[in-house]
């Protein structure tokens, strides 16, 4: 049994309109896992229930085996950090931090001492008497971190920690929850819409959509190799094609798009012999896209709408038959005037899955 | 340019109509003439020692504070909990209590102080000071939700979901951490309530009786029968007062963002 485990869950912010449906999750101890999706997924549902914010209508949460259904949330011993930080304004960083503590009726010496211990770990030491309104961004999502691990919690759970932070300091805080993560090997839920910060950050990506779990792997597996339309658009294969399946064979996929013939070279376990005659997607990332024919490559001619110089690299914007398309290509636009061109596609850059 | 000419008179025809009557109490209240009469005559402070020291208006202000800051107390603590359920929750018939909660801010003040009195004189008996301290309990009420809830509405609930996290009943963090928050909220609505009903004269007029007054209903009754400038005094020390209060409460809370 996994550390942390959710059982045909229904949960939802209104009674009979449940954002998750038998909802399934488990999580080995010492993970960091990220829910990744678009707003409106349910990762933040996910965590809320995983908090006890949220109690569930149907299944079972489990968290080092035991039964945490009923539990309400200030008996869970879960570690929040919350997106706006949620830091107590009235209070100094001290207090903040102690608050948790306090509430466990840790001894006072003791909890001078580890309020210490957080704040240097967070790298925040001699901020202890500041109010939250005099410090930076970065400095209180520090502060709302070091609260939420201060008091031990056997799960820290983060709310799109980072999206209130400008790029560079979204950058610092990147860095320093992976080394508090490697330092306290505490196991972390990590919820964003942020494809990178997921990337970068977690072991293992839950890529979630309408309530449903789409696709559960590593960085580098959602990444190359999406199990569905909705993840391969997710992580940026922007480009979408119809056509319909003519063999699934040793050769690869090859695929009809108007009586051009399409080969992919990448194992596609949604498709089986039985889908040959049977409409299907293609998906592409624009910056897969080469210009010209090129041997081997699927070339395709495509209609230009028009062309973005953006220094080492051009944006095309154009079109496949009804298909709008994107190409991000390196080297300098095609010359003026030039309304129709040569694209071409590698074998093993195209996605193909059921119709869409 | 023409049209900020326009906007210039029109804000000081504004200010003309609001401040000037103040002015001219504030102006006849030093006047030794025996009637209140604009422009002032000669000066003397003898209508200030006089109102000061009319037996009636002594133990008129007495009651309009001891019912202000009763009716305020009460109306606040039944406001902070009817205000935090409107702001947090969502239940049935939620926006039906709302306008329940309001009614007595829209409701005329005549009809609200006769229809109490119908209710606590005729029908229930109640002596007439606690008949008052409940009828400005129920005009004040809207008021205190009103300005409490704004102030909620300011504190994110993430902060109260923060506290329970770290292991704080919901009743806990109520106290600890939205309560502390929402301070100057709750100086604004306990200064709006009280200014409220220390001026209130519908609902007052109908609840008094004999040997009870009010303060404004006691200054009514006295200009009844004198016209002279005691009143003018009177009034002044009033503006004077409520506006020290209020100027302090804006300084050191910043209120007027909760009203």
């Amino acid at each position: 049994m996994a550390f942390i485990e959710l059982n045909g869950i229904d949960a939802g912010y209104e009674k009979g309109k449940p954002i998750l449906k038998n909802f399934n999750l488990s999580v080995e101890q010492g993970e960091l896992v990220s829910l990744l999706g678009p707003s409106g997924c349910g990762k933040t549902t996910t965590l809320r229930t995983i908090a006890g914010f949220i109690m569930a209508e149907q299944g079972a949460v489990t968290i080092g085996g035991k039964d945490y259904t009923n539990v309400p949330p200030n008996k869970r011993n879960i570690g929040l950090v919350f997106q706006n930080y949620a830091l107590f304004p009235h209070l100094t960083v001290f207090d903040n931090v102690a608050y948790g503590l306090r509430r466990r009726k840790v001894e006072k010496p003791e909890i001078a001492k580890r309020v210490a211990e957080v704040l240097k770990l967070v790298s925040l030491k001699g901020f202890e008497s500041r109010f939250p309104a005099q410090l930076s961004g970065g400095q209180r999502q520090r502060v709302a971190l070091a609260r939420s691990i201060v008091i031990q919690p056997e799960l820290l759970l983060l709310d799109e920690p980072l999206s209130n932070l400008d790029a560079k300091l979204r950058d610092e805080m990147r860095a320093e929850l992976s080394r508090l993560q490697h330092q306290l090997g505490i196991t972390m839920i990590y919820v964003t819409h942020d494809q990178i910060e997921a990337m970068s950050l977690s072991s293992r990506i839950i890529v979630m959509n309408e309530g449903l779990i789409e696709q559960t792997g590593t960085p580098e597996q959602i990444y190359e190799s999406p199990a569905t339309p909705f993840v391969a658009r997710f992580v940026g294969f922007d480009n979408h094609v119809d056509g319909t399946l003519l063999e699934l064979g040793p050769k690869g996929v090859l695929v009809d798009v108007h009586g051009v013939q399409f080969v992919s070279r990448r194992p596609s376990p949604n498709l089986s012999k039985a889908d040959e005659g049977k409409k299907v997607s293609l998906f592409f990332r624009p910056d897969d896209t080469l210009i010209g024919a090129v041997p081997g490559a699927n070339a395709m001619e495509v209609g230009i709408d028009f062309s973005n110089y953006q220094g080492n690299t051009t944006q095309y914007a154009m079109h496949l038959g009804t298909h709008a398309l994107r190409a991000v290509v390196v080297g300098k636009p095609v010359a003026d005037g030039v309304e129709r061109t040569v694209f071409s596609i590698p074998p093993e850059k195209l996605i193909v899955e059921r119709g869409v | 340019m023409k049209n900020s000419k326009i906007l210039i008179l029109i804000t000081a025809l504004v200010f003309i109509f609001l401040i000037g009557p103040f002015i001219m109490i504030f102006l006849t209240s030093f006047s030794s003439d025996s009637i209140m009469r604009f422009p002032p005559k000669g000066f003397t402070l003898a209508w200030y020692t006089k109102a000061l020291n009319i037996e009636m208006f002594r133990t008129t202000f007495w009651v309009s504070l001891k019912t202000g800051l009763a009716a305020t107390a009460t109306a606040l603590i039944l406001g902070v909990p009817v205000a935090y359920a409107n702001i947090r929750f969502n239940y049935r018939g939620k926006n039906a209590l709302e306008l329940l909660f309001s009614s007595p801010a829209i409701v005329p003040g005549m009809v609200i102080g006769f229809s109490l009195l119908r209710f606590f004189v005729y029908v229930s008996n109640i002596p007439i000071g606690i008949g008052l301290y409940l009828g400005h309990t129920a005009i004040l009420f809207p008021y205190t939700v009103r300005v409490v809830s704004s102030s909620l509405r300011n504190f994110e609930g993430d902060i109260e979901q923060a506290a329970i996290s770290l292991g704080s009943t919901p009743l806990h963090a109520f106290f600890a951490v939205v309560l502390p928050n929402i301070q100057s909220g709750l100086v604004a609505a306990f200064i709006l309530a009280f200014i409220t009903s220390f001026n209130n004269v519908p609902v007052s007029l109908f609840l008094t009786g004999p040997g009870v007054a009010t303060l404004p209903i006691q200054m009514l009754s006295y200009m009844e029968y004198y016209y002279d400038p005691t009143i003018s005094a009177l009034s002044s020390i009033i503006i004077v007062l409520t506006v020290i209060v209020v100027q302090s409460a804006e300084k050191l809370l910043g209120i007027s963002k909760y009203v």
